[in-house]
């Protein structure tokens, strides 16, 4: 591969390291971000991988680092991986479900360096944390909690939001409030994966958002700094795209198990991009002659109405793989945009969420995963434009 | 004892425990870090926490940074960030 300076010059560092150690996990939320396919991906880089990704993508400037995954306390040698990147500089924050936290293992993850963990819930009640995650996970998170907070780390307690938990949002910010995070993630679904599949179950209904909107305001003018509520963009009801990773290729680097390098952990399912792999290249390489880093960086790729928009320095287009998962092409106008030719879609998903879904809740499982890939039918499942 | 009001300027600013200050070579400045984000410093700022570790009052670190850029009247800026970073929670204060 060879290096063209003046291109290189305008490529900002990857200051975001994200690393999904693995696809392995014991919950089996229907919104889970991993691939569809993921059972198929079983080839996990190896702890020596590891380290030599964290140590290049440091050099590079990444400083920023997640631990994610699956489960990441799946990896026996998680605590190795954070001793590594404490050692080079990095902030760390494990990204968990809080399944196989114990005592031994938040003082060992103390002990390497940790700085950060987010903690995952379902929802501020049993039934329905239980009932989304398909595990008795509700007690065994609270836990967790105290153990985090015990040890005295920060928390970002993260909670995904969609049409079942979104009437509870009042609940959850008590929830985050009893257990003494610092940061309450209320995420939006983000429709993708597994939350694509499921979306005429997730979707809410624009009440119940702008419900949730002025609770979340309301809560956010009384608490002030001791609970920081992040509320995330849904941009399917905003009308215009999200500012998705900051710009394709500027700031967020995402190594998957295997070791495929992407621009965001969603992007694998993109066709013709040939990412590239920490097995046969650097991360230099990667980050700064990959053309698939390459692919959407600047404005050149952009079609109109994006072209000559105003707001294309905000939003650059919006999101790839939502363009390509709602349109089929990947280098259309995100969709959420009400000014994309194809923004009738987004307002169609929020209409069949008024409707009773016609398929039954999908849980992310490795059966799951292989019945999808078994039937061929997961580019069909994934695209909109095939037949129902 | 601590004491987060902005008005606190009699007592000893420092860096509060949920963030990071550290040099970052690549982007040539002082970053503040903290769960899942990142606030890169302009140089004052970073010259301004680097002091803040709450055994130095206002007035010190403002002597020590005319005295280190060979400058005066720096008061009133200092005191300025240091209530911008009080608010954002970036500073908290420790009684003297």
């Amino acid at each position: 591969m060879s290096a063209n300076p003046a291109a290189s010059a305008a490529i900002t560092p990857p200051l975001w390291l994200v690393a999904e150690l693995t696809y392995t996990c014991p919950l089996h939320c229907p919104f889970c971000s991993n691939p569809l396919d993921f059972a198929a991906q079983n080839d996990e880089l190896s702890t020596a991988d590891w380290i030599r990704v964290l140590k290049e993508a440091r050099a590079l400037g990444a400083v920023q680092l997640g631990f994610s995954g699956g489960e990441p306390l799946t990896r026996k040698d998680l605590e190795v991986l954070v001793a590594e990147a404490h050692g080079l500089g990095y902030y760390t924050n494990l990204i968990t479900s809080g399944a196989g936290l114990n005592e031994a293992r938040i003082r060992s993850l103390k002990e390497a360096g940790l700085d950060h963990i987010q903690l995952s819930f379902q929802d501020s009640t049993r039934e329905v944390n239980d009932f989304l995650s398909s595990t008795r996970t509700f007690d065994l998170k609270r836990r967790a909690a105290e153990l985090i907070k015990s040890h005295g780390f920060p928390m970002v307690m993260n909670c995904v939001i969609h049409r079942l938990n979104i009437d509870h949002v009042e609940r959850i910010i008590d929830l985050a409030l009893e257990i003494g995070a610092e940061y309450l993630e209320l995420a939006n679904t983000q429709y993708y994966g597994w939350a694509l599949l499921n979306r005429d179950h997730l979707i809410p209904s624009r009440a119940q958002l702008e419900r949730a909107e002025a609770v979340v305001a309301a809560r956010r003018a009384t608490i002030g700094n001791r609970l920081r509520l992040l509320f995330v963009v849904p941009d399917y009801f905003e009308g215009r795209p999200k500012r998705c990773m900051n710009g394709w290729g500027t700031t967020i680097l995402c190594v998957s198990p295997d070791g495929t390098a992407l621009p965001c952990q969603a992007a694998r399912m993109l066709p013709n991009l040939a990412f590239p792999s920490v097995r046969s290249s650097s991360v230099r390489e990667i980050w700064f002659d990959s053309p698939a880093f390459n692919r959407f960086r600047g404005e050149a790729w952009m079609p109109e109405p994006c072209r000559s928009c105003p707001e294309r320095t905000t939003d650059f287009g919006g999101c790839r793989c939502q363009a390509y998962l709602l349109t089929g092409d990947i280098g259309a106008t995100d969709p959420a945009c009400d000014k994309s030719p194809h923004h009738d879609v987004v307002l169609a998903a929020i209409a069949a969420g008024e409707r009773v879904p016609e398929r039954p809740l999908l849980f992310r499982s490795p059966d799951n995963s292989r019945r999808i890939m078994q039937a061929s039918g997961l580019r069909a499942l994934e695209s909109p434009r095939s037949p129902r | 004892m601590t004491d987060s009001t902005p008005t606190a300027n009699s007592g000893l600013p420092r860096v509060a425990p949920l963030y990071r200050l550290q040099w970052e070579e690549v982007q040539q400045a002082h970053v503040l870090l903290f769960p899942e984000g990142m606030v890169k410093l302009n140089a004052s700022a970073g010259q301004i926490l680097l002091r803040c570790d709450g055994m130095k009052s206002t007035a010190t670190i403002v002597a020590e940074l005319e005295n280190a850029f060979a400058t005066t009247g720096l008061g009133a800026d200092v005191k300025a960030f240091l209530e911008f970073a009080t608010d954002k929670g970036w500073v908290e204060w420790l009684d003297r």
